[in-house]
């Protein structure tokens, strides 16, 4: 389903990337179109104790079809920029534009999927995946076959009248991902979607949600504070400094795709994996092959 | 709720495991659902069983030691007093039930909107709360008399006594329910786009629910404990009425058939709650 009506426009909207570019900072391949321009976002919290600065002048392009994992220590202010890039919470300073209209509240075009699934337990899964078709006022039937082939897709035919607490972590986050997708948003956001998985159903994760991006060609956004997984997914790496969040570096990531769990053990994939937390050590990178300080930050 | 969701700092997602987050011993729900019952007909039976030797047993003690009928009736007897004057009790069940349904309903209601309404604005939530604990420990049997003197013998009186014991009950679990809200949650339905009323309809009133059915039990046990401690105290009818009319009698059968009467409305309430409870709060158990 997803495959039939989607396949098409997926190819159309990722032409493949030369091999070995090495993009710049903070340019986006140019052949595709922006579909979301972060800029110069600063947040501050307000606390009892005092203001929490948690982003600090970051500035981000994001193509259309581009898979983004952005990747930092707990608490580097990731989430935050992810909720600001979904409408739910405002930034102090800057802005966050998508398909060339400022962010100010929650877009249709936008899905996001939370931690931990975020299904509604008082709904069994057929219910949680109508749920914002109601929120909307959508009618759901011109979308039942597109929910059916999903529901598929993520292996979850035959469960549509269980009840979360009846489902593993996975299937509850594979619903989740069925939820996102239904009403077929362009830009996808996941907030450390898988980050409460054990690792080998995050590796089967992982690869659905390759699966999925490949089929549909959807902007994804990933946040994660996992090296692996934000290199086996991404087209861009980007890593954030800690608490303020500011733009340490970004990685574009080569590898040749569909990637497999095998190529995480590789040497190019470790090579990144060394630089990437080098680089959150440090607050930025140097490439040692040319010397080339790159550092996104200033001090 | 907006101003909620941006001044903090998030928890993303992150949340305390259900079973820390109960804070009452009342609000957890399991505790009144998950009674042990009969699980099959065997055990049932064995139930059955035991009601019948002690009944028998009763009746028994009560013929070999020549028990008087004013000290304690025949069970035997207490059930034909029961069959055969049921249209002597009938009035006065009416009357009980009249009072405590409708004096319920208000009590009720009100708790339920005055605990959605009052739990947005934390402030007037920390004024108005001592007042509704104080209606909740206050025994209101306590004023039918007054009210009695203003109003007399009617109705009014009662079904407001049942009204004020019923309605703190229901508020206080109520607000324990919908004060719980999962940011989590409410995010998830922004993120859709969702109005205040939707969030509320559609997330903040379920996740409350287990709550107010809770709430909405214990309320209707204390209504009907009101009702009867209304009718004892300033009524000319209804069941409360007939056990100090019958005991002035010693008509102890009856007597013992209309604390029957009672003990089969109290089960009642707790069955028919137990069965909304595991239809529409089950999935919190």
């Amino acid at each position: 389903m997803v495959q039939q009506t989607t396949a098409t426009s997926a190819h159309a909207a990722i032409p493949s990337r030369p091999h070995g570019q090495l993009s710049g900072i903070d340019s986006v391949p140019s052949q595709r179109p922006v579909a979301m321009v972060v800029d110069h976002a600063t947040k501050y919290y307000k606390t009892k104790s005092g203001a929490v600065h948690a982003l600090e002048d970051l500035s981000l392009e994001i193509a259309e079809g581009e898979f983004v994992c952005i990747l930092g220590p707990s608490g580097c202010g990731k989430s935050t920029l992810l909720w600001a890039m979904s409408g739910l919470h405002d930034l102090s300073n800057g802005r966050v534009v998508l398909n060339g209209t400022p962010v100010t509240g929650p877009r249709p075009e936008i899905g996001m999927i939370f931690q931990d699934a975020n299904l509604l337990p008082w709904r069994n899964l057929e219910q949680n995946i109508r749920f914002p078709f109601e929120i909307k006022k959508l009618d759901v039937k011109p979308y039942q076959e597109r929910i059916r082939g999903l529901i598929d897709e993520v292996g979850l035919s035959g469960f549509e009248k269980k009840f979360p607490r009846e489902l593993s972590g996975g299937m509850q986050q594979r619903a989740s991902i069925v939820r996102c997708l239904s009403f077929d948003p362009s830009v996808i956001l996941m907030d450390e979607p898988f980050g409460a998985l054990d690792a080998f159903t995050r590796d089967e994760m992982n690869l659905l949600i390759q699966k999925i991006w490949t089929e549909t060609g959807k902007t994804i956004i990933f946040v994660t504070h996992n090296v692996t997984e934000a290199i086996f997914l991404a087209d861009r790496v980007v890593v954030l400094t800690p608490r303020p969040g500011r733009l340490a570096h970004i990685f574009p990531i080569d590898l040749p795709r569909p990637r497999t769990i095998d190529q995480t053990f590789s040497s190019e994939f470790i090579k990144v994996v060394l630089q990437i937390k080098q680089t959150i050590m440090h607050g930025g990178f140097t490439d040692p092959d040319t010397n080339d300080a790159r550092v996104g930050i200033e001090m | 709720m907006a101003s909620e969701l941006r001044e903090t700092i998030p928890t993303f997602g992150k949340q305390t495991p259900p079973d820390q987050q109960s804070e009452v011993s009342l609000s957890n729900w399991s505790a009144l659902t998950s009674a042990s019952f009969a699980q099959n007909w065997w055990q049932a039976t064995i139930i059955g069983l035991v009601a019948v030797v002690v009944l028998g047993g009763l009746e028994v003690f009560v013929r070999v030691f020549d028990v008087p009928a004013y000290t304690f009736p025949k069970p035997s007897d207490i059930g034909k007093a029961l069959w055969n004057n049921f249209d002597l009790f009938q009035p006065h069940l009416e009357a009980t039930l009249k009072v405590m349904l409708s004096g319920y309903a208000i009590g009720a209601v009100i708790g339920i909107v005055l605990a959605a309404v009052i739990t947005q604005f934390p402030f007037v939530e920390k004024i108005i709360t001592p007042y509704i604990l104080l209606l909740v420990t206050t025994p209101m049997i306590a004023i039918v008399p007054l009210l009695v003197q203003k109003m007399g013998f009617g109705m009014a009186p009662r079904i407001i006594a049942v009204a004020l014991a019923a309605g703190p009950m229901v508020m206080i679990n109520s607000a324990t329910g919908f004060r719980r809200t999962d940011l989590a949650k409410i995010a998830l339905a922004r993120s859709y786009g969702a109005s205040t009323f939707q969030i509320f309809t559609k997330v903040r009133f379920p996740l409350a629910l287990p709550m107010i059915i809770v709430g909405l039990m214990v309320g209707a046990i204390f209504g009907l404990l009101t009702a009867v401690g209304a009718e004892i105290v300033g009524s000319g009818e209804g069941l409360g009425n007939r056990l100090m009319f019958y005991s002035s009698r010693i008509q102890m059968a009856n007597f013992w058939s209309v604390i029957v009467m009672l003990a089969i409305m109290g089960i009642l309430i707790y069955i028919i709650f137990y069965w909304i409870g595991k239809r529409w709060a089950s999935w919190q158990a």
